[in-house]
């Protein structure tokens, strides 16, 4: 036997560097964990945490670095060595498998056929134990998102881990989820199992951890107590940058004219793993920004598909921009009608990535910019539109002519949005205006959004960050199983009767809007 | 009229059996997420490399084992553009296939013409007697019996066994099986080879039992319609059998209605088995959903580990 009483912490990286490509990922990072520990690991996109998340689960070798994990010096070789170790792993987008079931998924995490022995009820134990119930059968593209991630930790738990990466856990649950799964942790870190904790959102990290490391660009940048700092500290830490609120704007007056509906919108998902949209009907009046929260998954990627014309529902009338009946028209009909649409997806939706920034300008704003002269594509005109996109957003890049993917995550949304805002659009939705961006680019894109509104165009953002919606929109609606429930104002709403909603609970409001019609 | 139903059923599972062969391989590959369009390749190239052995040693059993051969050495060269120096699989599929045709005929040119020895039938005194039933099921060789053993320990090592989650959980998600630990370009060598082990056994059926012949491009394009059967079957191995079945039924009517005279050009008639089958495929899965539920999600997508 060689271990000893356990002493000392359980994970200490010193000097970790890795070279990518054009980028330093982690340049000399340094990184302790303690026993018992609840360990946030803070920065912003493209801080590095991702690289150094994956270096401690074998995925990423690095260039340069230490690592002693539980009093021994490893060079950990690939994520089944880091699981021997006892080094579990709950990835931010699910290390899944869509057509498999629960057991079937949980069995490929486990080595050896002894592993697997008496799975069946091992798997309900542990989930009981923990308060994660899962029924073993079931077909995971069935499940929802908050399902999926106890999928994980079940399979990661079954093997005795003693640390724990999270990698943006409750980005995609509910807040009750979020209380449940924070339960979950305490138990496991008083039990010896330590956790590391990735996210974004600080209030959480100050509830629930005991210590923090916060990267930017790839280096440390401090280490301190969560507690004792407040988010905005901590975040200016984060960005090395002050933060200030966005503006708050009056609201629309009640008497401005509808520019968006949508009248019992009736669509079957293409996808098989999919969800109908069920007689979705809205209103949007110029100036005013509707907030569709709900949980990844619920219909807001068919929703998104609707409103932009890539799905046509069927009867015109069901969604009417600006009073034209629009819905059997495609993405570039209802562009000329003054609709503009930014989808979820940067890469490949809504930039293709190997084209240049101009390219891409050029592939929305055609119609509406007028970029077409005889059947021929006016370069001039096409690079001045982009140039334009780039200097009013602030989009970080080398000009028109750099290529959508050579841009971070947050200067191509930036453009993206900023495509469509200079559209000058009487109708904007916008799937996740701000998924893994960081806090300055989303502010931008926040003020941006609140601009085009103040101009009087109707805004339609669906989010999975309740958050965003909170700070953004006039009116909330929640969309779950493909049904939207019926819009309250913002300052009606709280975190828990959203949430309630979003849990597929009933919707009191809808009654309550009846008997006011 | 019952010679005509014996010689029916008869022929019918002889001409299904290279298809079968060939597209139990692809749904390998195709279910760990490569997708090798150099099946009718790897087929010629065993179609040949079977009957010159089997000629110049005069022992079939050496032939088909050449075959076998053959095929995973085509596949792993395949393997090696396609996996290792991650070329796109779609343009490497093709160029197999094209090299599979060209080696084919070149080693093949001294050997049209001349005969090899056969596969011999199985024949059980008592079974294979008795009238109608003998023949149709205890006639045939030992190829054809493999094939549809084959088929079922895939479809059972597929749906029932720890093997064949690793297989549907490489195709369904590389990243994921990565993540897991799960060693995914050796896993798809296997497949692939395996792939190619099948499709040669299909060569060495066409030219040392179906037609004991070498002809150029004797497969005739079933190498082709084996990939279109798995697709079409949404990587099923049932709907699989049922595909190479039918095929293998219109192949034999189209050469009845031929013999009867009919004034129908023949070359239309000879494509009636590829067109009918492909059309009642498309017909049987025109249901795009659950083309995508089965379809395994990282067909066509070369994986590489970040490092």
């Amino acid at each position: 036997m060689t271990d000893a009483a356990p002493s000392g912490p359980l994970l200490t990286m010193t000097g970790m560097t890795k070279q990518y490509p054009g980028c330093l990922a982690n340049d000399h990072v340094s990184l302790t964990v303690e026993r018992n520990q609840i360990h946030a690991l803070l920065g912003e996109n493209g801080a590095g945490k991702s690289t150094l998340v994956k270096i401690i689960y074998g995925v990423v070798k690095p260039d340069e670095g230490h690592i002693v994990w539980d009093g021994r010096k490893v060079a950990i070789q690939n994520p089944g060595h880091a699981q021997r170790l006892g080094i579990g792993m709950v990835f931010q987008h699910f290390s899944l498998f869509e057509a498999l079931t629960v057991q079937e998924n949980i069995a490929l995490g486990l080595g050896s056929a002894r592993e697997r022995v008496g799975l069946r009820e091992r798997i309900v134990r542990i989930s009981n134990e923990y308060g994660l119930p899962l029924d073993p059968d079931r077909v995971v593209h069935d499940l929802s998102v908050g399902e999926r991630q106890r999928i994980e930790i079940v399979r990661c738990l079954l093997q005795n881990p003693k640390l724990l990466i999270m990698d943006e856990p409750t980005s995609v649950l509910t807040p009750s989820e979020v209380r449940k799964l924070f339960v979950t942790l305490r138990r496991l870190a008083a039990e010896g199992c330590s956790i590391l904790y990735i996210s974004h959102k600080l209030e959480e990290v100050r509830a629930l951890c005991s210590a923090a490391t916060i990267m930017r660009l790839g280096k440390n940048v401090a280490r301190v107590i969560p507690a004792e700092k407040t988010v905005k500290e901590l975040a200016e830490i984060m960005i090395n940058m002050d933060l200030h609120a966005p503006t708050p704007r009056p609201l629309a007056p009640s008497s401005a004219p509808s520019r968006l509906v949508l009248n019992k919108l009736t669509i079957r998902s293409p996808n098989h793993f999919g969800t109908d949209l069920k007689d979705i009907s809205l209103s949007l009046k110029g100036g005013e920004i509707l907030g569709i929260a709900g949980i990844a998954g619920n219909g807001q990627s068919e929703l998104m598909d609707a409103l932009s014309g890539e799905i046509l529902a069927g009867k015109p009338d069901s969604v009417l921009i600006d009073g034209v009946p629009a819905g059997h028209m495609g993405p570039h009909d209802r562009r000329r009608i003054h609709g503009c649409f930014v989808p979820e997806e940067r890469n490949g939706h809504g930039a293709v990535t190997t084209m240049t920034l101009a390219e891409n300008a050029f592939l929305s704003g055609f119609t509406r910019r007028a970029l077409v002269r005889f059947g021929v594509i006016d370069t001039k005109k096409t690079a001045a539109f982009a140039e334009n996109i780039i200097k009013v957003f602030d989009v970080r890049t080398t000009g028109p002519k750099a290529q959508a993917r050579s841009l971070s995550g947050g200067n191509l949304q930036k453009f993206l949005v900023g495509r469509e805002v200079l559209q000058e659009p009487a109708v904007l939705a916008i799937n996740q205006p701000t998924w893994g961006v960081d806090a300055g680019a989303a502010l931008a894109i926040h003020e941006a959004i609140m601009a085009l509104a103040a101009g009087g165009a109707a805004v339609m953002i669906i989010s999975q960050d309740l958050d965003e919606i909170f700070v953004l929109a006039d009116r909330i609606a929640v969309i779950a199983g493909g049904r939207v429930s019926a819009p309250v104002l913002t300052r009606d709403a709280t975190v828990e009767s959203i949430g309630r909603l979003m849990g597929g609970g009933s919707a009191p409001a809808a009654a309550g809007e009846m008997a006011v019609a | 009229m019952t010679a005509l139903l014996v010689a029916f059923l008869v022929s019918t599972i002889a001409a299904s059996t290279p298809l079968l062969l060939a597209a139990t391989g692809e749904l390998i590959v195709e279910k760990v997420g490569v997708l090798n369009l150099g099946v009718e390749g790897m087929m010629l190239a065993g179609a040949i490399a079977g009957f010159a052995t089997a000629n110049q040693t005069g022992i079939t059993s050496l032939g088909v084992l050449a075959a076998v051969a053959a095929g995973i050495a085509l596949s792993m060269l395949f393997a090696v553009v396609s996996l290792t120096l991650q070329a796109n699989q779609t343009a490497t599929g093709l160029a197999l296939t094209i090299f599979g045709r060209g080696f084919s005929a070149l080693v093949g040119a001294g050997y049209v013409g001349i005969p090899a020895p056969t596969l011999p039938k199985i024949h059980l005194p008592v079974l294979s007697d008795i009238p109608v039933l003998g023949p149709v099921i205890f006639g045939h060789d030992i190829l054809v019996y493999l094939a549809l053993a084959i088929l079922a320990v895939v479809a059972w090592c597929i749906r029932s066994t720890h093997l064949g989650l690793i297989l549907r959980a490489v195709g369904d998600s590389h990243d994921a099986a990565h993540a897991l630990g799960y060693a995914v370009i050796p896993i798809r060598y296997a497949a692939v080879a395996f792939g190619g082990a099948l499709a040669g056994l299909a060569g060495a059926y066409m030219s040392l039992a179906y037609t004991p012949l070498w002809a150029q491009d004797m497969t005739a394009g079933r190498g082709w319609v084996a990939v279109a059967l798995v697709t079409f079957s949404a990587w099923r191995p049932f709907w699989l059998l049922i595909g190479a079945w039918f095929f293998g039924a219109l192949m034999y009517l189209s050469l009845y209605v031929q013999a009867l005279g009919v004034a129908v050009p023949s070359a239309l008639l000879s494509a009636v088995p590829y067109i009918g089958t492909v059309v009642v495929l498309v017909l049987i899965s025109r249901d795009a959903r659950r083309i995508r539920l089965h379809r395994p999600a990282m067909l066509g997508r070369p994986f590489q580990a970040r490092v």
